[in-house]
Parts: C-alpha cells; structure tokens; sequence
C-alpha cells in the first residue's frame, strides 16, 4: 500500500480524500470536533503513501527506483477510450513534492480546524468541503493526461467557492466566494482553450508526451495563443497582477482555509502549472519576458500592500500574493539556478507560510482581534505559538540556517548578472523580499512582543490541535536548512529535474563562501529591518498614495459586474421586448432571409424542369390541393381569430392527406392527430386570451405581413425544389427497408426506426416533450403579476413593457 | 360545450378512442401506428372529455396528474433500455423472446415497453397542457 510498487495503494490515496469527505458530516455527529483525528487519517495515509517513493531501491535486483534515482511512475486508468481521454496519472518530483505539501500541511490543517472551529454546528459540512478540496488538489497536481487535469482544476475553483463562502450569511463572505469563482473559473475556461490548442497540435493528451515534441510546439505558429491562454488560466489561479484583488477578499473564509488553500495549496496551482508546463513551453523569449513581467509586478504590488495593512491575515494575503508573483518570475527565467531558488522557494513558503497563517487565527481565536495594532505582549501568555511565529518568521525573512535562506540565497546567486533583465530582476527581489521580510516580523513579533494589550481578558495558550501544526511546521522549516545537503538530493533534485525535463543534480550548502548572494542578503535585510522600524510610517505613506489613486481591480470587478448587469438588461429589453407581434415577425422575416440569401448568393435556384407534367398529375391530387387552398382562402378572411384556426386546420387535413396519397400513413396519421389537437389547444389559448376580435391591422402592417409570409412560402418552395432535384441518396433506406424485419422485428419501418435504431434520440425527444408540458403548465399557472416581463395583450402593447425589468435591473444593481 | 347529445356521447367516444389508441400503439410495429400517435388520440379523447364534461370529470377519471403520467413514461422508456446491459450489447439495443401463451406465440421485447414509454409521455404531456389551459377558461 505504501509506494509505487502498489496501484491500489495510489488509487486509495486519490480517492482517501473524498471518502473521508463523504464520511465527515457522519464523523461530526459522532464524535464532535474529534472527528478530526478520524479524518486526519486521510491525508495521513497520502502522506505516507507518497514516502514511499522515497525508499532507495536496494542491491541490484530491485526493479523499482526511488524519485531520488530518477525514477517516474505512470498509473493509467481507461476513461473515455474512445476520445483518447484516459484518468493517467504521474508521480514525479514535481507532484510528488505537491502530493507531501497538500497532505503534510492537510493533516494539520484538519486537526487545526477541529480545535478552531471547535462548537460550529456546521463543522461537519466544513470538513467535507475541505477534505473534498483536499482530493482534487492531490488529483490536479498527479494528472498526466490534460482533461482529467482541467476536471480536478475546475473541481478546486468549485470547493474553494464553497470554503470562502462557508460563512454563508455574511454578506462580504458571499461577493468574496463569487469573485473568485469568476476569476479563477473564467481563467479556467482560457486554460481549456489552451490545453485543447496544445491537444489539437501535439495529437496526444499526455502532458508528458508533450514534453518529448516541445521543440515543434515551440516552434509553431499556435504557440503564442496556447501560451497565452494557459497563462490566462495560471495567473487567475495564481492571482497574478491584474487578478490578485480574489486572494486577500477570500480571507474572509475561516482561518484554516486561508492557511490552506491560499497559501499552500490552490493558489500554487498556477505556479504548479507553469512548473509542469515549463519543459513544453518555456525557455522561449515570450515565455520569459511574460513570466518576469507579471510576477515582478505582482511581487511589488504584493508586498507594498501587506505593509499597509493591520490585519494578520490580510498582511500574510498581501505577502501571499507576493510570494506566487515570485515564484512565477522565478520560474520565467529558464534560467536553471533561479528555478533552483524557486524549487526552494515553493517548499519553504508553504512551511512558513501555513504555519503563518494558523499562528494568526490562534491568536485571533485566544486573543479575540487580528489587529496587530491592538495586540501585544502575548508572549509569555501563548509561548508555543510565539515560539512557532518567530522561526515561520525567521525562514520567511530568509535567515540563515532556515530554508527560506538556501532559496534567497540561490535565487540571488542565479539572477545576478550584469546584463538589464537581470538587474530588473534583481533589483525586484531584493525589494520585493525586504518588504515581505517587514511583513513576516510585523506577524511574527508585534502581537507577541512589546506593551501587553488584548482585546480579551483571559488569555491562553490554545490547544494542541492549534499549535501543533505551526510548530511542526515551522520546526521543518529550520531542519530542512540545516540538513540542506539531505534536502537537496531527496527533494530538491527530483523537483527540479521534473520542472527542467532533464536530469539534475543538486547540491545544497548553507555556506558556500562569501559571494554576491551574501550581499545582497545583507541588503535585503538591512533594507528590511529599516522597513520593520518605521512600519507605521510606511503604513500612512501607502495608505496616502491609495486613497489618491482611489481605484483598484477590485473596484473594477465591481464596475465590471454592474455594467454586465446593466448591459444584459439594455439587450434584454431590446430583444425580449414583450410584445408577440414583434417576435414572430421577427422570427419569420429571418426564416425567409435564411431561405432567400443562401438560394440566391449560391445560384442555387431550381430549374423548373423538376416539377412533373400536367398530365402526370391526377384529379384526386388537385382536389386535395384546392382543399388546402380554400382553408388558407379562409384564414384570411375570417371574420375572427377562432374561424381562423379552425380555417387553418382546413389545410392541415389537406396536407394529411397529401401524405397519406405519397405513402406515408404514419407520418398523414400524425398529422391529422397534431392537426387536431393544434385547433383545440389554439381554441382554447384564445378563449382564455380572449381574442374574439378582428385582426386589427393597417395597411400597412398587412402588407409587411404579407411579404414576409410570400417569402417564407417561396423560400420554402425553392429549397424544397433544390433538394429534390438533387439525385437521391438510396443507401439509407435501403439498409433501414433490408434489415427492419431482419434484426428488429417489425415490417412499418418509420415505427422501427423510432423505437429501436434511432431508439436514443426518441428517448432524448420524449424527455423534451416532458419538459415542454411542465414549462407551460408553469406558463399558464403563472399569475400575471408575478411575471418578470409585462404580457402585453393587443389592446394596450408596447405601454408598460419595460417597467418590471427596470425594476428588476435596479435591485440587481 | 353545453349541447346534451355531445355531453351524453362524449364519454362513449372517448372510451371508443382510447381502445383505439391502445390497439394503434400495439400494432405499430408492423403496420401504421406507434406509441407517438397512439398518445396524441388518447390526448385527444381525455381534451375531447374535458370540452364535455369539464376538467374535474377528467382528472378525477385518470386519477394521476397527467405529468406525473409522462413522468412514468420516461421512466419506463429509459428502464427498457437497462435489460441491454445484462445481454451486454449496447443501451436501448431492443431484445426479444417470443413465449407462446395458450398456442398463441407472443411477440415480447424491450423495444414494446419502449414504444409503451413514448405513448404514456405523449399522452400525459399533452394532456396535462390540455387540461391546464381548459382549467384556466372554468375560473
């Protein structure tokens, strides 16, 4: 069960996380919070599944190597054989690295919930949600093959709406969850866009098929697009600059989500994303001007706005938002020590940050406030979680011997070069990692050290489920770097090798001489602590130059969504405008555009040489024809709308009986039978509409009419001609008349064919007609007031049309 | 409709044509007929009850809402299908036995029960629009 050596076991570790889901509200019944040490045992079995892969193979008949020695495995499920669509999935260092970050930090994240969430009578639903988040994260970092990695993509924005809005009757809660779901689902579906591009080129949906033809897609006049839209779908995840404004609204969630999803786990997809994707599509001039570009921009914007907040949440949200723009400019360079430092990077902030984040719920949770400005001095009172705070906030300032050090140090040491991109670059980092640095200790100090101030009077240190997992955490974050030579060749090698698609070989010291790293490590810190000092003045100077600007994309959503709003209905009330008249002229007058402008544009009117003789025409045939005639005489001279109808049934008899004279009784017996009952429900429609009256229409309206009617009629005509005269194509009915009584049975073919070849699309046809009959029972129970647009009956139209959709508009706005 | 001779004769006719549906529906698959309009004459005879007798004298005759009678029917006509699987060919692939009861050889098969589906749907949507709008001129 534990290793690669066991299909079952993998399966069971992707599915673990949606049966304990399915479980969890059953567990909370049981056994309370509790319940959370049950559920744990999910992502505790991942976890240890997934060291498996680390044992080294031993003596020479071992036949399977460990990640360390360069070993990959692919677990192949059939899917959708037929589209090629298979549930592949790979372990390599990259989702393999992945895979221990979403279960270590998961397992805590659920004890963690269990004591924070302690009492929530919806506890039970959370970690479902949570857990459900959980499975598809783990599925989305394993996936090979592109659809089930877009469906468990998809599957996180679905769950992560869930976990923001969990606090469902707080409004901020609610516009929070549904901004992200927009963001990161309307990136989504740029993805999708991409991945099938990338499909429709490469012919495989293996991404690491894709790999070994990277050169091809490179080199192809579809790469530009593919990599524009996979980035549209890894920037919104990754909340990218301009699409950052979703990630801090989203700490509106409960603590143990804003500890796990955005900052470990979802929000790395992007980052996972362009990782994976970097052998495909990187190391191209596009890729690393974008790449830089967007992740610098997002680095600063990130950091100067976590030192102009007081919440702790929010300030990590900023620092978050600053860490994945660091990450992805990291990645950007195809350079292979920056994305060294990166690799590092990705492991160390997950640590710290996690461990981050639950420290600042627990002091919100003991404590009562999450302003730093309102705390102090809860050192002696929380020692544990103090003690966790300041090592997080030691690796996150990058102090050696942390592993936050060995990733600015290595990223440093790669981005150095005295060309203009690199010193951009540099310059960025240094910046960038000097604010986050004043950021982390502002978190990591100022509640805990300093003149003793709390909202609450009694506090205390929380229980074992709230420090425990930012303790273990932040204690990984200080044995990773101490032990960096293990790190680099267990982890960091296999992660690295996986986002460079070639082997590599990494060797991590904590001390490798003094050289330009050193030094600018030294600026970041000293630019750093400057920062930490004087962090309320920073605070005024950033809040003063927002206010002056006084907009930002999160003000643009808004005005996004209102003129969406706006907009749909200005369509809505020039399209649906409510008035009968008006649509089925509009309808038939394109009927006969369609007819008319193809017949014409294409040449394609019929000779007349198709139409049969005189003579060939018999008396019965021609009496049916009058007949139709004389009804369609009659509708137009009736006197009301009731002998009209009935007129009009006239002709449809007639044209029953046309068909039934051509041998078709089926089709002539169903016309007579809709005929019929067509006269009766229009009877008695307009009984109930009471529209007695004559058609009262002006000269000109009856001549409109009458255009469009000889229009469609003629357009009808022609194509009908067209089609006759193109020579007929006998294979079908000659299968359908060979086979119908051989394999199905039955000599009246048009039955057989609607139940039994074509059996699927009468089934589908048969569901239709349900849902007609319940949309107009709907339709005609509808009590007029409660209607969202004015019916407008003939005596007074086009007057109130309009009124309720304002209305409507207004309330939406 | 308030004329006795209708009003006397309305529920023979329709008696007659509901027979006649289910002798349409059955026949279908060898000569002109089929569940389609076997459903749309017995649609006609329950609005044919409705214009004579009011929409109650129905309703109280059928004694299930009539969607929920195209509700079965859809349920029927998507379970014929299911037998398809267990004779593993595809879903809906029609199957037949040909039992002889009293001397008489039956014709039976998944695609009959299908047909059956179809005629109930028919039926009990149009019915059921039918009837709504009738309702609606009583009040």
């Amino acid at each position: 069960m534990i290793g690669p050596e066991s299909p079952v076991g993998f399966y069971l570790a992707l599915a673990a996380p949606f049966i304990a889901a399915a479980m969890a509200p059953f567990a909370h019944r049981v056994f309370g919070h509790r319940a959370s040490w049950l559920l744990a045992l999910a992502p505790a079995y991942i976890l240890i599944h997934f060291f498996g892969y680390m044992i080294p193979s031993r003596g020479s008949d071992a036949a399977v190597l460990s990640l360390a020695e360069g070993g990959r495995y692919l677990f192949a499920l059939p899917w959708v054989p037929a589209l090629g669509v298979g549930a592949d999935f790979l372990v390599d260092g990259l989702s393999h690295t992945f895979a221990l970050l979403i279960s270590g930090v998961g397992f805590f994240i659920v004890l963690y919930a269990g004591g924070y969430l302690k009492g929530h009578e919806q506890l039970g639903r959370f970690f479902s949600f949570i857990l459900m988040f959980m499975g598809a994260m783990l599925g989305l970092v394993l996936a090979d093959d592109v659809i089930t990695l877009f469906v468990f993509w998809e599957l996180t924005s679905i769950t992560s709406f869930l976990l923001i809005g969990f606090n469902h009757t707080a409004e901020a809660s609610r516009r929070a969850a549904i901004q992200a779901l927009i963001v990161t689902g309307g990136g989504g579906l740029a993805l999708l866009a991409g991945l099938l591009l990338m499909v429709s080129f490469t012919g495989t949906l293996s991404l690491s098929e894709m790999a070994t033809i990277a050169p091809a897609i490179k080199a192809s006049a579809l790469y530009v697009p593919i990599l524009l839209l996979v980035l549209g779908g890894a920037f919104t995840k990754s909340a990218q600059v301009p699409f950052h404004f979703w990630l801090p609204n989203a700490m509106e969630a409960p603590t143990p989500v804003s500890a796990y999803l955005h900052s470990a786990t979802m929000v790395k997809a992007g980052v996972y994303l362009v990782m994976r994707l970097n052998p495909v599509l990187g190391d191209t001039l596009l890729w690393s001007t974008i790449l830089p570009v967007f992740g610098c921009a997002t680095l600063l914007t990130g950091a100067i706005l976590a030192l102009r907040q007081t919440d702790l949440k929010l300030m990590l949200a900023y620092t978050t938002v600053a860490s994945l723009g660091l990450l992805i400019a990291l990645t950007g360079t195809s350079n292979e020590t920056v994305i060294k430092g990166a690799a590092l990077y990705l492991v160390a902030h997950a640590l710290f940050k996690a461990a981050l984040f639950m420290v600042a719920g627990t002091i919100d949770h003991e404590a009562g406030t999450r302003d730093v400005t309102k705390l102090g001095g809860l050192r002696s009172l929380m020692p544990l979680t103090s003690t966790a705070a300041l090592l997080a906030a030691l690796s996150m300032g990058g102090l050696p011997p942390f592993i936050g050090f060995l990733a600015k140090e290595i990223m440093y040491k790669g981005a150095a070069y005295p060309d203009l991109p690199s010193i951009a670059l540099t310059t960025s980092l240094v910046l960038g990692n000097s604010m986050m640095f004043a950021a982390g200790f502002v978190v990591a100090i100022k509640p805990f050290y300093g003149e003793r101030k709390h909202v609450k009077e009694a506090v205390h240190e929380g229980p074992f489920s709230l420090w425990g997992g930012p303790a273990t955490l932040a204690a990984l974050s200080l044995v990773a770097g101490l032990a960096s030579a293990a790190t680099g060749d267990v982890f960091i090698a296999p992660l690295l090798s996986a986002i460079m698609g070639e082997t590599v070989e990494v060797h991590l010291h904590l001390w490798e001489g003094f050289n330009i790293a050193v030094v600018l490590s030294a600026v970041t810190i000293g630019l750093g602590l400057f920062l930490y000092w004087q962090i309320e003045r920073v605070r005024a100077t950033v809040a003063g130059f927002l206010s002056a600007v006084g907009w930002g994309p999160d003000k643009g959503f808004d005005q996004a969504v209102t003129g969406l709003v706006r907009m749909s209905f200005a369509l809505m009330k020039r399209v649906q405008f409510g008035q009968m008249e008006g649509y089925l002229t509009i309808t038939f007058a394109l009927v006969a555009a369609a007819l008319l402008i193809p017949l014409t544009v294409m040449g394609e009117w019929p000779s007349l040489d198709v139409l049969p003789d005189a003579s060939d025409i018999t008396y019965y045939e021609l009496a049916t024809v009058f007949l139709a005639v004389i009804g369609v005489t009659a509708v137009l001279l009736a006197n009301n709308r009731l002998t009209a109808i009935v007129s009009l049934g006239i002709q449809g008899f007639a044209v029953a009986l046309i068909f039934m004279l051509f041998g078709a009784p089926d089709l002539s017996f169903t016309q007579f039978m809709v005929e019929t009952l067509s006269v009766v429900i229009l009877a008695l429609v307009l009984t109930r509409l009471s529209l007695f009256k004559r058609d009262r229409r002006s000269i000109g309206e009856a001549v409109k009419d009458s255009v469009i009617a000889i229009a469609c009629g003629v357009g009808f005509t022609g194509l009908l001609l067209t089609v006759l005269a193109q020579p007929f194509d006998a294979r079908l009915s000659d299968f359908f008349s060979e086979y119908s009584f051989v394999i199905a049975h039955g000599r009246n073919i048009v039955n057989v064919i609607i139940v039994d070849f074509r059996g699927l699309d009468t089934l589908g046809e048969i569901g239709v007609v349900l849902v007609a009959g319940l949309a107009i029972i709907a339709l005609v129970r509808m009590k007029p007031k409660n209607m969202p647009v004015a019916v407008a009956s003939p005596a007074d139209t086009g007057h109130e049309v309009g009124t309720s959709p304002t209305e409507t508009g207004k309330a939406a706005e | 409709m308030n004329t006795l001779i209708f009003r006397v004769m309305a529920p023979y006719i329709t008696s007659l044509m509901l027979i006649f549906s289910v002798f349409v529906l059955l026949r279908g698959h060898n000569e002109p007929g089929g569940g389609f309009i076997g459903g749309l004459i017995a649609a006609s005879a329950l609005a044919i009850y409705g214009i004579s007798n009011g929409v109650p004298a129905v309703r109280r005759a059928i004694w299930a809402h009539p969607i929920h009678i195209a509700g079965f029917g859809l349920l029927l006509s998507g379970l014929a299908g299911l037998p398809s699987i267990f004779a593993q060919v595809p879903y809906l692939t029609g199957l037949w036995t040909f039992p002889t009861v009293f001397g008489v050889e039956l014709a039976i098969s998944t695609v009959l029960f299908f047909d059956i589906g179809v005629y109930f749907v028919v039926l009990g949507a149009i019915s059921a629009i039918a009837l709504a709008l009738e309702e609606r001129t009583d009040d």
